[in-house]
């Protein structure tokens, strides 16, 4: 299944990257630079959204004590680290020429980068301990108390003044862009999502094979 | 009960327990996490005096005015009710201009005036092209102050 889903992860994004460069319209009042959004916003998505699954998988490995729950957690760690990152870089690069500064102390970019330094912790956490179930549980505990932040990244810009804006695109209201700039979002969105998929996938195949080579050979 | 359902019961219990407190704590901390005051919050001496605070708030229409010397700004930030007075040496993002989102850091002069040490361009999560921005200007065209 993994090759699918890495397939249209590829087409997606070639499509997405053609609406965000040659479709979308030139923004009123940032002109060319607001196109680095098509980048931005979903990578910020993954960074949450993925955090969410991996406590999900975590909880339910300390609830059931299943041994593929730990690992489906260390297989998405990677991937949103990698998303919180480029979120946290292309707001800098988008930052600069619009607000006029790379970063300040303000409560959404404060919190996106509070949840990159929860990925790294769980990652070394998981990676220090020698015993791959504790390791595990010791990860699982560390995932669930930092899922508080996610509630807290997504309505920061709604709780505090920020300089951030407030979310153009939510369940509630109607999209607050063009349509065309938000179908361009929204294919990069899934383009994503594809992408996060294959990894975890992928990732969770060789932790199987490394920590159980009997049934591996059976898969 | 079931292990499992102890188990899960625990979690949960731990996880309610955790929210509440960084809830308090983020109640607590309200006013810290504050990352600009407004014109209205300075009259209302809400603001810190006497140490460097962010200003922010929407560029007063016809406010923005150069000294001779060419680096030095002089601009009004408004909430719609109180006005504050800024004053700004140095550079000024692309994205500032009159009627437009602005966060400025600096203090509060004696004689009300704000010394800003930077000034921060904020725009609204509205994005759309230059054509329809232009026709919605145009049917707002009598309300804009």
């Amino acid at each position: 299944m993994m090759p699918w889903f890495l397939a249209s992860s590829l087409l997606l994004s070639i499509v997405g990257l053609y609406v965000a460069f040659f479709v979308a319209p030139t923004d009123f009042q940032q002109g060319e630079s607001y196109r680095i959004i098509f980048i931005h916003v979903p990578a910020a998505w993954m960074s949450m959204f993925i955090y969410l699954v991996m406590a999900g998988w975590a909880g339910a490995g300390l609830v059931f004590n299943t041994r593929l729950s730990g690992m489906m957690a260390r297989a998405l760690a990677p991937t949103g680290a990698m998303f919180t990152f480029l979120a946290l870089w292309t707001g800098a690069l988008w930052g600069k020429p619009t607000w006029g500064t790379w970063w300040v102390w303000d409560a959404r970019l404060t919190s996106e980068l509070i949840l990159l330094f929860l990925y790294i912790g769980f990652l070394s956490l998981t990676a220090a301990i020698e015993d791959e179930r504790r390791a595990d549980r010791a990860g699982a505990v560390l995932a669930l108390v930092g899922v508080v932040n996610i509630p807290i990244i997504y309505f920061s810009v709604v709780w505090w003044n920020t300089l951030h804006q407030g979310a153009s695109v939510s369940l509630k209201s109607a999209p607050k862009m063009a349509t065309t700039m938000l179908i361009g979002m929204l294919l990069m969105a899934l383009a994503f999502w594809m992408y996060s998929i294959a990894a975890a996938l992928l990732r969770v195949r060789s932790i199987i094979r490394e920590r159980e080579p009997r049934a591996a050979a059976e898969v | 009960m079931k292990p499992r359902h102890k188990r899960f019961i625990a979690i949960a219990a731990a996880l309610l327990a955790l929210g509440g407190a960084v809830a308090l704590v983020l109640n607590a901390f309200q006013s810290n996490l504050v990352f600009f005051f407004s014109p209205s919050q300075i009259a209302s001496k809400e603001a810190p005096v006497g140490r460097s605070f962010r200003l922010g708030g929407l560029v007063q229409n016809g406010s923005v005015a150069r000294d001779k010397d060419g680096v030095t700004v002089r601009f009004a930030v408004t909430d719609t009710a109180h006005t504050i007075q800024v004053v700004y040496r140095g550079i000024l993002p692309d994205l500032f201009s009159e009627g437009k989102g602005v966060v400025t850091q600096g203090k509060l002069e004696p004689d009300g005036v704000f010394r800003a040490e930077q000034v921060l361009a904020k725009h609204d999560e509205n994005y759309m092209p230059p054509e329809a921005a232009a026709a919605l200007e145009k049917a707002h065209g009598g309300k804009k102050q």
